[in-house]
């Protein structure tokens, strides 16, 4: 495959706490061939040509979620994308949008864990089970209503496709949404009331205004835009039943 | 100690960094002609109040040329917003399922324009039937 090798052009958004004010543009000429990943180029600029440079990766099969970044202004896995498709041209990469740049490719996601935390993402058994009673049923249908949820590989992309989460981090997020309709829509789960607090909060559903991006660039399918749209009915059933349950719903 | 400082980018011109949220943005603006025409209609309902004479004055004003031009533009857009407000319902719905299966977001949508094409024939031929 060496005679079909190329030469592309990547911009790298840099930034260096230790010695940028902010970021800075640094570019850099990368051969690859017909399958080499965006993900693989940037290997190469660590390994050949400047090792100071930080990003993150695992499992380079769109299964990890590490590796997501700007890529050309849209948030993409890296490992799935493909240099080939943006030559003869060059190609731009910057840590992912919204989020604050921790070093060069590296976004800070303490927030998006915490929050994570914070909604339960795990499931809350609807009646107390033992040993003896066996595996948990559930029809293919049941599994059917949130299937697509369940596989959010967390990587953050529909963060950087929401402009609502750009301007106001303490947004809940689509992606959020997502996971938490993984285990509230489970025929097994009981614990959608301890997990509605947050999503009825002010920085909870309502700050998304249908912009619908960040289903565009989910890299599996799972239509975050439709969970949280979804839980605008649950949050408005939860805010008027209040008062036909004596506050049962604030609980 | 830690040398860590995360750097915030600017939300500046967000819109116009993506073709999809320009989009987004023309959606959300067809919202506007929406309710520009609800005050026309408005207008009329307290010109009709006021008596015929001040009812067909209204009804005058309508078709000036200015005023056909204003029609022609809103018409634009509210099908535009016809069409984005039923691309964007299979994600403000909640999931259904028919006969086991899960109602695809084509379906919602081709029923949404169906049932506004209908609506608006329907419309109308009983304003066309009262009038004449």
């Amino acid at each position: 495959m060496a005679d079909t090798e190329k030469i592309i052009e990547i911009e790298v958004l840099r930034y260096r706490p230790e010695q940028d004010k902010e970021p800075v543009l640094q570019t850099y000429k990368v051969p690859f061939i017909e399958d080499t990943s965006v993900l693989q180029g940037l290997q190469y600029i660590k390994d050949y040509l400047d090792g100071t440079l930080s990003f993150r990766w695992s499992c380079r099969m769109a299964i990890c979620g590490s590796c997501g970044m700007m890529i050309d202004g849209k948030p993409k896995l890296s490992c799935k994308t493909f240099l080939r498709d943006y030559y003869p041209g060059k190609l731009r990469i910057e840590a992912l949008a919204h989020f604050p740049v921790e070093r060069d490719l590296m976004v800070t996601v303490k927030d998006y864990v915490k929050r994570l935390e914070g909604l339960k993402p795990y499931l809350i058994p609807k009646e107390a089970r033992t040993l003896e009673a066996g595996e948990y049923l559930q029809t293919p249908q049941q599994r059917d209503r949130y299937m697509q949820f369940s596989a959010c590989i967390n990587c953050m992309l529909c963060y950087a496709a929401c402009p609502q989460y750009g301007m106001n981090l303490k947004f809940i997020g689509s992606g959020h949404m997502a996971i938490l309709d993984r285990y509230n829509a489970d025929s097994r789960d009981g614990g959608r009331d301890e997990r509605m607090g947050p999503v009825n909060e002010e920085d909870g559903v309502w700050g998304c205004t249908a912009i619908g991006y960040c289903s565009v660039v989910c890299p599996k399918q799972v239509d975050p835009a439709h969970a949280i749209n979804m839980y605008k009915i649950e949050s408005t059933m939860d805010y008027f039943t209040r008062f036909v349950t004596s506050g049962e719903a604030d609980k | 100690m830690s040398i860590r400082q995360p750097y915030v980018r600017s939300m500046d011109g967000w819109w116009k960094r993506n073709a999809y949220y320009i989009r987004y943005m023309a959606r959300e603006i067809t919202a506007v002609f929406v309710a520009a025409y609800a005050l026309v209609l408005l207008d009329g309902v307290v010109r009709l109040g006021q008596g015929e004479a001040a009812f067909n004055g209204w009804l005058q004003a309508l078709k000036t040329p200015l005023s056909l031009a204003f029609h022609l533009v809103v018409l634009a857009t509210f099908v535009y917003h016809t069409w984005s407000w039923f691309s964007i319902m299979p994600i403000t719905m909640p999931i259904m399922f028919v006969g086991g299966k899960r109602v695809q977001p084509g379906t919602i949508t081709g029923t949404g324009l169906v049932a506004a094409v209908i609506t608006c024939v329907a419309v109308f031929f009983v304003v066309e039937g009262i009038s004449s």
